[in-house]
C-alpha cells in the first residue's frame, strides 16, 4: 500500500467500490510497515491477528459509504491503553503490560470501524521531545534517518510521514503532537483540552494532556478528530460542548479571517530558515484574503519554566502508582516494602522520567510549594489571559511550531535545558488549554518546517479551515521523504 | 497545681452511598476480598476518577446536620503517600476547602447544654485494607478503597474524657439520623483519632499534645483519655515534659503505650486534583439537601414529650437510634397508642433484642404488626396477658396479630351473656369464698377472678369479669 499516493477519501472509495477489502488493506499495511520500519523503527508492538480480525469484521458488515474511516488502519501511540495489545508507554516499567480495557478513543475508533494496526514508539511516559528517551528503540526521521523524529509522539508522526499508515494517534502535553508533526512534515493536531477523552491515556500531566490525530493532509486530520471527540462519562474533564463536523468548512475560502502573529514567536532562538518559512506563510494567508497583524503574548516567555514545574508536579503524583505492587515491573530479591518501591522505581524508570519526578516532587514540597507550584499556577493564568486578549480581536494565531527543524540523534539528549526550550512555542497553548495544529510550511536543508495554527477554545473548525486553505494554496504536503540518511 | 485538659477529636465516618466516591464500584461491607473493585480502584494505568454526586450530597447533608457553613466552591486535592492499600499512591481529599466549616454539636454535661465547635468537615476517599498473614505474605483488599468518608474535626472545646464520650455518642446519633451512615464501630464505619493536652490553669495557650489513633470504641476513648490525662499530669508534676508523640491504648491493661515520637510533619505534597473539575454548590442545591435531611434526634425528643405527652425518659430512650425512633414513628402512625408503643419498644422489644443479640431490623417485628397488637389491646380484643403471647409470635414468626389471635381463639371474652354462666358456675362451686367475701376478706375476690381466668384460659376481659363478679356476689 503506497500511502504517499492515497488519502482517506481515495482509500474509502477503493473500499466502497470493492477494489480491495479492509482485510487486504490491513495486510498490505503490515507488509509496508515491515519493509519501512526497518529504517524508521516507529512501531513498538503489533498484533496482526487481532487487526486482521477487526478488518474482517468490518468487511463482514460492509463498508459504510458515509463513513470515510470504515475499514482504515490506524496506529496508536503507546501511552494509550489497548486491550490485549501491549501498552508500555515506552517504559521498562510497563514492559509486557497487557491492559484489560480499552481507552475511550480506542472504543470510539472501533465504533468508527477503524482497525488498530499497532502501537508506536514515544519518549518514555511522553517525557521528551525526540523519542530518544524510549526504553526500547530510537525512531528515525523519515526525511533524514540521522535526525530525530521529534517527540514525544515521534513514532506516530514518523509512521505517517514514512507512509506506513494514513493516520495515527498521539498525545500532546507541551507540544508532543505538533512538534513531531513539524519535524516530519505532516499534520498534527492538539485539540482543545476537554475535546477528547483522556480515559485510557496513561497520565503524564493531567491538566495538560490531550490526545489528537496525525495525518498527511488537513481534511483527513479533521475526519479522525470527528471520530474521537466528545464528552465521556469516564473523564470529568471532557467537555459537553457539541462537536461540529470539522470537515464541513473546508472550502479553501478564508477571506476576511483575522489572523494574529505574536512577535515573540519570531524572536530570538528561532532559526532564520524557520522565520523565513513563516513569513512566506503570512504572505500566503494575505493572498488568500486574510489579514495578518503582529500582536504580543508578553507572558509566553515564562511558558517553559511554568510548564516544567506544573507538568512535572502532576507527573510526580501520576507516576507514583508504578510501585511494583499490582502490575508492571518489580525489582527482584527485594528485602522490604520500602525496597520494593525504591528498587522497582529506580530500575523501572529512565533518567528523564526520574528527573521530572524529582523536579515535581521538589516543586510540591512543603517548603517550596508556594514559590514553585503555586507561583507557576498563577503565571499560567497570566498566559491564559494573554491569549484571551488576542482572541478578543482575532480568529486565529499563527507562528512556527518549533524554533528549528529536526536535530541530530544524540545531539540534545544530554542537555535537558536545550531540549526543553524546543517546546517554547507549543507549551503556552497547552497551558491555556487551546487547540493547536502544525501543518507543513516549507523545508530547510531538506527538513520540514511546521506552521502552527492556534484557535479559540473549542474552535478547531476555524483552525482546520485556515489549515486547509493554506495546504491547498501550497505544495509542501505533496513532498515525500526518502527514508534515507543525510539528504 | 491544677491543670486544664483540652481534647481534640478527629472522626472518620464511612458513608453508605451505593457506589464509591470516585468510581462506579459498589460500596458493600464484608464482601469477598477485591470483588467490589474495578480498574479505577486498582489505580490501573490510564484510569480517571469521576466524582460521585451522591457522596458530595451526603457530605453536605452531614455538614448541615452538624450546623456547618457550606463551602460554595469545592475542589478536591491529592494527598500523596506510598502504601500498598493506597493504589494510586495518593488519596483524593479536601485539604484546602473542606465542604463544611464552623459547625457545632450541643451535648448535655451535668444537666447543662454545652456547645462543642466543629472546625471543619471534609469529604475524602477511604483506603483499602492490608492484612498480614503469618505465612510471611501481606494481602491487599481494595474493596474499601474509594469508599466515601467524612472527617469531622472538633475545636479544642472538649475539656474532659466524659465530654469526649458524650460528644461521640451525640455525633454518632446525629450522623445516623441523617441517614448518611450506619455508623457501626464494629464494621469500622466510624474511626476515631484523639489528641489530648494539659496546661496549668491560667497559663495561656495549650500544652503539648499526645495522639491516639484508630480507637475502636467510645469506652476505650474515655479510658484512654483518662489514662493520658493522669499520665501527663504525673509527668508534669514530677518535673518532666510531655513529648509530642503517638500512643496506643492497650485495652487489657487500660494504659497507653508509646508508638512513635513525632519527628516533624510528613510532607504529603498536597495539590489540587487536576482530574476532577471544581464543584460549585448553589444555594438551591443547599436548600434541596437541607429539605431532605430527616428530623434530628433533639427535635424528635422534644416533639415526643410535647406533642405525644411521653415522659422525658421515654423520649430520650426512643431517640437513641434512628432505627428505634423510625420504628416508633411508623407504629404510632398506624394509630397505636404512643405510650403503649413506647412501653413495648423500651420493654419487651429491647429485652428480646438483648437476649437474642439482634438489631431491630433483624427481627421479624414490623411496625404494622406491633401497631396491630397494641390496637387489639386498646380495643380490648385481647388482654395484656394474651398480648405477651401474641408479641412472642409476631416478633419470632412475623405473624399478623389479628389473624393469629383469631385462629388461636385468643380473643378476649367480654360478652356478659357468655361470662355470666361461667361466673355463676364458679360461685356455685366456691361457697366458702362467698362466705369469706361477705366477712370482708378481699382476697376471696382475687381467688375467684383467678378461677374464672383459669376456666377461660386467660381470655376473659378482667374489667367485665370484675363488674359481673361484684354484682353476682352482692346477689348471693
Amino acid at each position: 500500500m503506497d500511502y504517499f499516493k492515497q488519502d482517506l477519501s481515495s482509500l474509502h472509495d477503493s473500499l466502497v467500490n470493492k477494489e480491495m477489502s479492509s482485510e487486504e488493506l490491513t495486510k498490505a499495511t503490515f507488509a509496508e510497515i515491515k519493509a519501512r520500519d526497518l529504517k524508521i523503527s516507529a512501531f513498538l508492538a503489533m498484533n496482526e491477528e487481532m487487526a486482521i480480525n477487526q478488518a474482517k469484521a468490518v468487511d463482514a458488515t460492509g463498508i459504510d459509504a458515509n463513513n470515510v474511516l470504515a475499514g482504515i488502519p490506524i496506529a496508536v501511540k503507546d501511552n494509550i491503553v489497548t486491550k490485549d495489545l501491549t501498552t508500555t508507554a515506552a517504559s521498562k516499567m510497563l514492559e509486557n503490560f497487557n491492559p484489560i480495557y480499552d481507552a475511550t478513543v480506542i472504543e470510539k475508533m472501533r465504533q468508527a470501524q477503524m482497525v488498530t494496526i499497532g502501537k508506536t514508539n514515544m519518549d518514555e511516559f511522553a517525557m521528551g521531545g525526540s523519542t530518544e528517551t524510549s526504553a526500547f528503540k530510537t525512531t528515525k526521521n523519515p526525511w533524514d534517518t540521522t535526525k530525530v523524529p521529534g517527540g514525544s509522539s515521534g513514532g506516530s508522526a514518523a509512521a505517517v510521514a514514512a507512509g506506513e499508515v494514513v493516520a495515527a494517534l498521539g498525545s500532546d502535553t507541551g507540544g508532543s503532537i505538533r512538534q513531531p508533526a513539524s519535524f516530519n512534515g505532516v499534520v498534527g493536531t492538539k485539540p482543545t483540552y476537554g475535546r477528547v477523552s483522556r480515559y485510557g491515556l496513561i497520565a503524564f500531566a493531567s491538566s495538560l494532556d490531550q490526545i489528537g490525530p496525525f495525518t498527511r493532509g488537513v481534511k483527513d486530520n479533521a475526519a479522525v478528530l470527528n471520530a474521537i471527540s466528545g464528552n465521556d462519562s469516564h473523564d470529568s474533564t471532557s467537555s459537553a460542548q457539541a462537536v461540529p463536523d470539522f470537515t464541513a468548512g473546508l472550502t479553501g475560502d478564508i477571506k476576511g479571517m483575522k489572523i494574529a502573529l505574536p512577535k515573540e514567536y519570531l524572536g530570538e532562538g528561532v532559526d532564520a530558515d524557520v522565520k523565513e518559512a513563516i513569513q512566506k506563510a503570512v504572505k500566503t494567508f494575505e493572498e488568500l484574503g486574510a489579514t495578518v497583524d503582529e500582536v504580543s503574548l508578553p507572558n509566553s516567555k515564562y511558558g517553559v519554566p511554568v510548564y516544567y514545574i506544573l507538568a512535572s508536579s502532576e507527573a510526580s503524583s501520576n507516576l507514583q502508582r508504578f510501585d511494583g505492587i499490582r502490575y508492571g515491573f518489580r525489582a527482584q530479591d527485594v528485602k522490604s516494602l520500602e525496597d520494593v518501591y525504591v528498587r522497582s522505581r529506580s530500575e523501572g524508570f529512565g533518567d528523564e522520567v526520574k528527573r521530572r519526578i524529582m523536579l515535581g516532587t521538589f516543586s510540591l514540597s512543603a517548603g517550596t510549594y508556594d514559590v514553585f507550584f503555586k507561583k507557576a499556577a498563577q503565571v499560567r493564568t497570566l498566559i491564559c489571559n494573554d491569549f484571551r486578549n488576542v482572541f478578543n480581536d482575532y480568529d486565529l494565531i499563527i507562528g512556527p511550531t518549533a524554533p528549528n527543524t529536526a536535530f541530530n540523534i544524540g545531539d540534545k539528549i544530554e542537555d535537558p535545558i536545550t531540549m526543553y526550550m524546543n517546546d517554547i512555542l507549543t507549551i503556552p497553548v497547552n497551558l491555556a488549554g487551546l487547540p493547536g495544529m502544525s501543518v507543513p510550511a516549507g523545508f530547510s536543508k531538506g527538513l520540514p518546517v511546521g506552521l502552527q495554527l492556534i484557535a479559540k477554545s473549542f474552535d478547531e473548525a476555524t483552525m482546520y479551515r485556515a489549515g486547509y486553505a493554506f495546504e491547498q494554496a501550497t505544495d509542501f504536503h505533496k513532498e515525500v521523504p526518502t527514508l534515507g540518511g543525510q539528504n | 497545681m491544677n491543670f486544664e485538659t483540652t481534647i481534640g477529636l478527629e472522626v472518620h465516618v464511612e458513608m453508605k452511598t451505593k457506589s464509591k466516591a470516585f468510581s462506579p464500584s459498589k460500596v458493600d461491607f464484608g464482601a469477598e476480598p477485591n470483588t467490589n473493585t474495578n480498574v479505577i480502584d486498582w489505580g490501573y494505568p490510564g484510569v480517571l476518577p469521576t466524582a460521585n454526586k451522591g457522596a458530595i450530597e451526603y457530605g453536605m447533608r452531614a455538614a448541615l446536620a452538624l450546623n456547618c457553613e457550606i463551602t460554595k466552591d469545592n475542589h478536591f486535592d491529592r494527598k500523596n503517600y506510598f502504601y500498598p492499600d493506597n493504589p494510586k499512591a495518593y488519596q483524593i481529599t479536601q485539604s484546602e476547602e473542606p465542604i463544611g466549616r464552623n459547625g457545632f454539636l450541643e451535648i448535655e454535661v451535668d444537666g447543662e447544654t454545652k456547645k462543642i465547635g466543629i472546625e471543619e468537615m471534609h469529604v475524602e476517599e477511604d483506603a483499602g485494607k492490608n492484612t498480614h498473614n503469618p505465612n510471611g505474605y501481606s494481602y491487599v483488599d481494595l474493596n474499601r478503597q474509594g469508599t466515601p468518608l467524612i472527617e469531622i474535626v472538633s475545636r479544642p472545646d472538649i475539656k474532659t474524657p466524659e465530654e469526649a464520650y458524650t460528644y461521640l455518642e451525640k455525633l454518632r446519633q446525629v450522623i445516623q439520623f441523617t441517614g448518611v451512615s450506619d455508623v457501626k464501630m464494629e464494621e469500622g464505619s466510624m474511626r476515631i483519632d484523639v489528641n489530648i493536652s494539659i496546661n496549668p490553669i491560667g497559663q495561656p495557650g495549650y500544652g503539648t499534645k499526645t495522639e491516639m489513633k484508630n480507637l475502636n470504641s467510645f469506652e476505650n476513648v474515655r479510658k484512654g483519655l483518662e489514662f493520658e490525662e493522669k499520665r501527663q499530669m504525673n509527668v508534669l508534676m514530677s518535673g518532666g515534659i510531655v513529648q509530642q508523640e503517638t500512643r496506643r491504648f492497650d485495652a487489657p491493661t487500660g494504659t497507653t503505650i508509646l508508638m512513635r515520637v513525632k519527628e516533624g510533619a510528613s510532607d504529603y505534597r498536597y495539590f489540587p486534583e487536576p482530574d476532577i473539575p471544581p464543584i460549585h454548590i448553589s444555594d438551591d442545591w443547599i436548600q434541596e439537601v437541607k429539605d431532605s435531611i430527616p428530623e434530628m434526634p433533639d427535635k424528635r425528643r422534644a416533639r415526643y414529650a410535647s406533642e405525644l405527652g411521653l415522659p422525658e425518659y421515654d423520649a430520650e430512650v426512643l431517640t437513641q437510634t434512628k432505627e428505634m425512633s423510625d420504628f416508633f414513628e411508623e407504629t404510632i402512625q398506624l394509630k397505636a397508642d404512643p405510650k403503649l408503643a413506647a412501653n413495648w419498644l423500651m420493654g419487651e422489644v429491647n429485652a428480646f433484642m438483648n437476649t437474642n443479640k439482634l438489631n431491630l431490623q433483624d427481627t421479624k417485628l414490623t411496625p404494622a404488626n406491633l401497631a396491630g397488637m397494641i390496637n387489639l389491646i386498646t380495643d380490648e380484643t385481647i388482654s395484656s396477658k394474651i398480648a405477651k403471647k401474641v408479641f412472642q409470635e409476631i416478633i419470632k414468626n412475623g405473624s399478623e396479630p389479628k389473624a393469629w389471635v383469631e385462629s388461636k381463639g385468643l380473643v378476649q371474652l367480654s360478652d356478659p351473656a357468655k361470662l355470666q354462666p361461667i361466673i355463676d358456675g364458679i360461685l356455685d362451686n366456691n361457697e366458702q369464698s362467698i362466705e369469706d367475701f361477705k366477712n370482708g376478706k378481699d382476697r376471696a375476690v382475687g381467688f375467684l377472678i383467678g378461677q374464672i381466668m383459669k376456666q377461660t384460659q386467660g381470655q376473659a376481659n378482667p374489667n367485665v369479669v370484675n363488674q359481673l363478679l361484684m354484682a353476682s356476689l352482692k346477689l348471693r
